[in-house]
């Protein structure tokens, strides 16, 4: 069915009882031309992209939990391709234009908000160091804009913009199509435009095990039943490493870590645009029904737990209570966790291998969601191809024995980037 | 989640620095690149039994602490580096 204003009225007029299912309850066939391990964002986008890219259409998404249920459905839905290096710029811009045209292609409203994303500087080296990526920005194409102080007092008008303030705010660096976009619906209109296209969605079937012919992959070991397929995609996010531990290989360069998002009460607009604190980590936004979404940093030490410490939570609050001193009498309403793959380089991993017949997407630190077009139009390629899309040459597994590391703030080899 | 420091007992973990992973030994200088690549940047990043360090900020102490990443139950901490021995006793 395809959705629309008449679509709407219909419903409506139906007391809405009557809107179909969006996507099949697959039941496993035996095989496969390829399988994607993991339903969130990137499994199924890659779905979608095999699908209507390359016309592969016999293909399964293997999901453990439900659609929805991984770090897709839990992320503070920051959009954004505002990075210095190339490789990430160019990756996370073909990302953005694809958000641009997303909710026509999958049919579904993914409420993709271009309301900015403002960088807040608070030092005058800072602001230096927003102006050069900025530049590098420019240079690539991609909008962005250096607010000086003013500027950024008059574009958020609550900001505590008082030169006594502990941190005073200089400047800034505005990526103005930046923004926000609704986190479920980007995995349910995926998870319904490739079932459409054929692809079937199996949920609550984890994979415990490969199926090998030697080296090669041939296929998953599932509670309902062993799946074969020519070619085994892994978009797992923070399972990445036991998940590659069932086929064998050990020691990737990725930690699992547990990153928190709050959510206040609903309020009146206020905060209109996304906003990012420079001297600690924190980014903010508004959503729709008015609560104010908001994280800072992961808890900082290994962690499968999809909860997190205290620590976080006080450090947050004040965070927030430093930018916005209005905000301090406001409750927040729900706290959650979610379990990122930290690469060791703050970059992502979208390569062939490193077994034959398996593909591996991973790395994703705190910024996958942003990533989730991009991510699955490229695995998609690689996996459709053998061969990466150029915005995907560069994440290898091998650049970190190559010396080829990605590492945006030149911070050394520590699984703590975002 | 609780940290008993041999030194202080058990403390709050925010009180502590995490270091990270403590299952690596560093090679011999002269080990081959791609061992050194490995202990660079290679993780076993197990979901359970883990071995990792962290600082305590009370007292400084560097802990090998044992702790289950999914249920942050902690099996097990103790001092190490040049201390080690002569902390041996620290707790009595
Ligand atoms: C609190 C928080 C805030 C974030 N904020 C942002 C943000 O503002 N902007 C941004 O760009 N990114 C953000 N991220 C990061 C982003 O959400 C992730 O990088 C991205 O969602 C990861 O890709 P995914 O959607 O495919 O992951 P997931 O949705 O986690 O998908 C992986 C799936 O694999 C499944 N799986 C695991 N093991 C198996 C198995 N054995 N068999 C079958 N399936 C399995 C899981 O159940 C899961 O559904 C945030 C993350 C968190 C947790
Ligand atoms: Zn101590």
């Amino acid at each position: 069915m395809k959705y629309s204003a008449l679509a709407l009225l219909k419903g409506a007029l139906g007391a809405n009882r009557n809107w179909p299912r969006q996507w099949r309850a697959a039941v496993p066939k035996p095989a496969y031309d390829a399988i994607i391990v993991g339903g969130g964002g990137h499994g199924l986008a890659t779905a979608y992209y095999l699908a209507r890219e390359h016309g592969l259409t016999n293909v399964a998404v293997v999901e453990k939990g439900w659609i929805g249920g991984g770090n897709v459905g839990r992320n503070t839905t920051i959009v954004r391709s505002n990075y210095l290096l190339p490789e990430n710029s160019r990756f996370y811009e073909l990302g953005m234009k694809l958000w641009e045209g997303l909710s026509k292609d999958l049919n579904y409203n993914v409420m993709f908000s271009q309301r900015g994303v403002l960088n807040l500087a608070h030092t005058p080296s800072q602001l230096d160091g927003f102006a050069r990526r900025g530049n590098a920005m420019r240079l690539e194409g991609i909008d962005a804009e250096l607010l000086d102080r003013d500027a950024v007092g008059d574009f958020v008008p609550h900001l505590d913009m008082s030169p006594a303030a502990r941190f005073p705010i200089v400047g800034g660096l505005l990526q103005p199509r930046g923004g926000t976009a609704r986190h479920d619906a980007v995995a349910w209109g995926y998870a319904r435009a490739a079932d459409a296209l054929g692809v079937d969605i199996i949920e609550n079937a984890p994979v415990t095990g490969f199926l090998r012919e030697g080296e090669r992959i041939v296929g998953v070991v599932t509670p309902r039943g062993e799946i074969r397929a020519a070619k085994v995609g892994l978009a797992v996010a923070g399972s990445t490493s036991e998940v590659m531990r069932l086929a064998g290989v050990e020691d990737l360069p990725i930690e699992s870590h547990v990153l928190q998002a709050f959510v206040s009460e609903p309020l009146k607009p206020i905060i209109h645009t996304v906003v990012t604190f420079g001297a600690g980590h924190l980014y903010i936004s508004q959503s729709d029904k008015g609560g104010l979404v908001f994280g800072g940093d992961i808890d900082g030490y290994n962690s499968y737990a999809q909860r997190g410490g205290l620590a976080v939570v006080r450090d947050v609050a004040s965070l927030a209570v430093t930018m916005f001193p209005n905000l301090k009498r406001v409750r927040v309403l729900r706290n959650w966790g979610g379990i990122m793959d930290m690469s060791m380089d703050g970059s992502p991993i979208i390569t062939k291998g490193p077994l034959p017949g398996l593909y591996l997407n991973a790395g994703w630190c705190y910024g996958g969601f942003k990533a989730t077009p991009a991510s699955g139009f490229c695995f998609a390629h690689t996996i459709a191809r053998d061969e990466p899309h150029p915005e995907n040459a560069a994440f290898t597994l091998d650049r970190f024995e190559r010396g080829l590391v990605l590492d945006e703030r030149g911070a050394g080899p520590v699984p703590q980037h975002h | 989640m609780l940290i008993p420091c041999p030194h202080c007992g058990p403390r709050e973990s925010d009180e502590f620095t995490y270091i990270g992973d403590a299952e690596r030994t560093p090679p011999a200088l002269d080990a081959p690149e791609a061992v050194w690549t490995r202990y660079v940047f290679a993780r076993r990043n197990p979901m359970g039994r883990h071995r990792e360090y962290w600082q305590h900020t009370g007292c400084r102490a560097v802990l090998a602490v044992t702790r289950n990443t999914l249920t942050h139950e902690v099996e097990g901490c103790e001092i190490v580096g040049p201390h080690a021995a002569t902390a041996a006793g620290a707790g009595e």
